[in-house]
């Protein structure tokens, strides 16, 4: 039976503010807060919340039959927290329905699968935790930061246990095959590969509102008729996008939460029926393995990592930020941790991009890729100085970690030896009323 | 395609942008093989590269009759002109003006630069322009900048051909807003009377519509290109001092350069950093003020006033740059920072610059955002990729500016023109 694997990504990265060299050392606090406050705010009422209450009207409505999958950054759930939990009770009340699933993925939507394996498992690790906290269940399967993935990446998650990944169908990478099969990573076999059919989603997130696409006006029977005419052997059609296609990108007068609230009626109607990732990776065989040596993502025409580290300002810029990456994993310093977290957005990289892609890249407060280098350099130039104030600079990171280890084993040590005085000395104290309690008599019988 | 063209400065001898601007121009023109120009400019030296046009020298062309013979004639100008040509123009003339100050030849004489006496001699020129209009033959006339204009319509009334203007700045340029009514109306005139209006920037085109009251059908921008640079200024080795960075800023230091910006950027990146090195190579009526505000500013050990550069000294700055400045508050074009760009110098200039249209690979800002500006060096001097980007990037894109294009596109205004005509 043909099904159909609906995922949303829900993230929006953290404004930084216009930080000029002098800034350097004296100010400390990196982030635009009123653009913070009023994006999220914007894209919530606009596009959130009327997109998950309508996911949640089909959940109640599907009884059980509809599924979703969406996954929300943990930058954004702290951004959401702050200034939009009506957000967050949506989401509750869409898991409470018990139709959705969340996945798990990079915490500060970092690039740091590519660059620092590390701090990719940590931000992995501390994902998952929240979502756990926040909606009872620890997600099975991982979607990357912009969906990339490579042989290695898929290496590094199966061996987190993970037992599916979403990627991006890419034509590079398939040649003659079709995304809609199960596939499996050539690393590890345990670990599934979801293909995102790109021209099914791109429908609805590039083109639903476009009035010169040969295709408009869309509607839901015609999508679900476009995919009941597949084979009948190509069983899965992955639509992946972000969840700010309803309503930011394609604006609601479009009707396109009527086209979302059709689709379960006219999939039945054509025998489709709707899963969620895990639910794939646990029933469906995977048809051979993906073979991707250099990494793919759902981004650009060219799906690879381009958008973020093609020219040399990316590159330097992202080797002068995990340059530091070991460093800020032995610190405990809180704010850091923060800071550290949204200088990783992978946006940030995206504002430098010299590439002519055709659109044009809002680059929010940046004027021209080298605006938004400057800006960005000189608030790493910052945290470089603060991260490396919390240890002695001329210690190399080995050495560092060496002596952290030792440091914490000392403590260890000390308390295991506080432990030993403690016990020696509650038995010395037992010892000596045991002597005094000998002697007491004789004493008293002395006296006497 | 025959073209007149009334310019006021030609290399060798120039003083200011409208003669690299007007040689680039025509050689760039001279590639399409059909194309004859004849370029008229007051006074000739002799030594102009005339083997893509033809000088005519407005001081040995006669408005009076002088019986002359041409050994005289062959002794007098021979080196500039054919003498053949001189009689050639005796035939055309149109009125007495035995009035004026002649010399024995029954020319004008011509300063060539820009003169107290600049009106008057804007008014001669014109004089020997009905001259000219009336012995060559020409299918089009094509007048740069204000000081020709009044040759232009004259030319035009006389001849009937349509009249094509360049504007290479106007007076709003020139003066901040505080118009000078007498250019204002010559440059009125010229544009009211051209058949067509070209503009170096869109900056340019908007002053000449909103000012000049233009209407815009009948003015468009033609970007000015950079030619490629001579092999002795490739050859030049920059002697760099690996510890210290230098920024320059490269002009008249006048009002419409927005010298103070400058310095008032250095002083905000010399806070921080001691490392770099600021100079300002130019000279102005603005530069004893300048000197002033840097000693004011504590920064005169880290600033330096080299005076007025030229030829060949002007890429030797430009080589020993890591950063080149252009904080013009307003300019019409400005083919600096491509100068700067093509010996492969990461550049910075202002939005309000013409060239900032066309540039990409280089960082803008507003000329009065003196943190922005003075962000814009420090990072240049300090992060070494945005560096080499800009050096490697900047090069390439303006090697791709190139006056044959620019040629192509000034004949398709003339065919345009003249097909309007009939």
């Amino acid at each position: 039976m043909k099904t159909i694997c609906l995922y949303f990504e829900i993230h929006q990265l953290v404004h930084l503010k216009r930080y000029r060299f002098f800034d350097i050392g004296t100010d400390h606090y990196y982030y635009d807060d009123y653009a913070n406050e009023a994006t999220i705010n914007h894209i919530a009422n606009c596009s959130y919340v009327p997109a998950l209450s309508t996911l949640i009207g089909m959940a109640k409505e599907g009884n059980g039959t509809f599924k979703v999958a969406l996954s929300v950054s943990g930058v954004a759930l702290e951004q959401l927290e702050s200034y939009a939990p009506k957000v967050i009770d949506l989401l509750q009340e869409l898991n409470e329905t018990g139709c959705c699933e969340f996945l798990a993925e990079p915490y500060a939507n970092s690039l740091s699968s590519l660059t620092h394996e590390k701090s990719f498992r940590i931000d992995v690790k501390r994902h998952s935790t929240k979502i756990k906290q926040l909606f009872g269940k620890k997600p099975t399967v991982l979607r990357n930061t912009g969906l990339l993935y490579s042989d290695d990446i898929g290496g590094i998650v199966a061996s987190m246990g993970y037992k599916g990944m979403l990627t991006e169908g890419a034509k590079h990478i398939l040649g003659w095959k079709s995304p809609h099969y199960l596939y499996h990573c050539n690393q590890n076999a345990k670990l599934k590969l979801l293909l995102r059919d790109y021209k099914l989603s791109d429908d609805i997130s590039l083109r639903f509102s476009n009035s010169s696409w040969s295709e408009f006006p869309l509607f839901a029977d015609k999508y679900i008729s476009w995919i009941a005419n597949y084979p009948q052997e190509e069983e899965v059609f992955n639509i992946f996008m972000e969840l700010s296609a309803f309503g930011y990108y394609q604006p609601l007068s479009s009707n396109i939460l009527e086209f979302l609230k059709a689709l379960p009626l006219c999939a039945k109607n054509a025998g489709i029926g709707f899963s969620t990732p895990s639910t794939l990776c646990s029933t469906l065989k995977s048809v051979g393995p993906m073979h991707v040596t250099y990494p793919i993502s759902w981004t650009d025409e060219e799906r690879d990592v381009s958008a973020w580290m093609s020219n040399l300002l990316q590159k330097e810029a992202i080797k002068k930020l995990y340059s530091i990456a070991d460093r800020v994993c032995l610190c405990e310093d809180r704010k850091i941790k923060q800071d550290w977290d949204y200088l990783q957005g992978s946006m940030n990289f995206r504002f430098m991009s010299t590439k002519h892609s055709g659109i044009e890249l809002d680059r929010g407060i940046y004027e021209s890729p080298y605006d938004a280098f400057t800006n960005y350099m000189n608030i790493l130039g910052d945290f470089i100085v603060r991260v490396n104030a919390q240890f002695p600079e001329d210690i190399d990171d080995e050495e560092l970690n060496a002596l952290m280890i030792t440091i914490n084993n000392q403590g260890e040590e000390i308390n295991q030896l506080q432990a030993k005085v403690e016990r020696y000395e509650a038995q010395m104290k037992q010892e000596v009323t045991a002597v005094e309690e000998k002697h007491k008599p004789k004493s008293t019988k002395k006296k006497s | 395609m025959k073209v007149l063209m009334f310019g006021w400065e030609f290399p060798p001898h120039i003083l200011g942008g409208l003669g690299t601007a007007s040689y680039g121009l025509t050689k760039g023109m001279s590639q399409q093989e059909d194309m004859e120009i004849s370029f008229c400019i007051p006074k000739p030296w002799g030594d102009e590269d005339q083997s893509f046009l033809k000088i005519i020298g407005m001081n040995r062309v006669p408005i009076a009759w002088r019986d002359v013979q041409w050994d005289y004639v062959q002794s007098k100008i021979g080196e500039q002109m054919n003498p053949q040509d001189y009689y050639d123009f005796r035939e055309h003339l149109y009125a007495d003006f035995n009035y004026m100050h002649l010399d024995e030849l029954g020319c004008i004489n011509f300063s060539g630069r820009y003169p107290d006496n600049l009106h008057e001699e804007i008014n001669n020129y014109s004089i020997v322009a009905g001259v000219v209009a009336r012995q060559q033959t020409f299918d089009i006339i094509h007048s740069h900048d204000w000081l020709t204009y009044p040759a232009g319509i004259h030319a035009k009334q006389i001849s009937g051909k349509p009249l094509v203007i360049h504007v290479h700045a106007t007076d709003f340029d020139r003066s901040r807003g505080q118009v000078n009514p007498v250019v204002y109306a010559i440059e009125k005139k010229g544009m009211d009377f051209a058949d067509h209006i070209m503009c170096v920037s869109e900056l340019t085109r908007r002053t000449v519509i909103e000012k000049y009251h233009q209407d815009p059908n009948k003015v468009s921008t033609v970007h000015n290109a950079v030619s490629p640079l001579p092999q002795e200024v490739l050859d030049i080795v920059p002697q760099k001092n690996e510890k210290e960075k230098i920024v320059t800023f490269l002009g008249r230091i006048t009002m419409q350069k927005g010298p103070e910006y400058f310095v008032e950027a250095a002083a905000l990146v010399l806070k921080r950093t001691k490392k770099i090195r600021f100079v300002m190579a130019g000279n102005g009526d603005m530069m004893n003020k300048m000197i002033k505000l840097v000693a004011q500013r504590g920064i005169a050990d880290r600033f330096h006033f080299p005076g007025f550069m030229k030829g060949k000294e002007v890429y030797e700055v430009l080589k020993t740059s890591d950063v080149y400045v252009m904080p013009s508050v307003s300019e019409p074009f400005g083919i600096s920072p491509l100068e700067a760009m093509q010996v492969s110098i990461p550049t910075i200039i202002s939005k309000q610059s013409g060239c900032a249209e066309i540039l990409d690979n280089c960082i803008k800002i507003d000329y009065w955002d003196i943190d922005a500006l003075a962000d814009a060096i420090y990072a240049i001097c300090k992060y070494v990729p945005l560096n080499e980007f800009l050096e490697v990037e900047g090069k390439k894109e303006v090697d791709q500016i190139v006056w044959e294009k620019v040629g192509v596109k000034v004949r398709a205004i003339y065919e345009r023109v003249l097909n309007n005509r009939q």
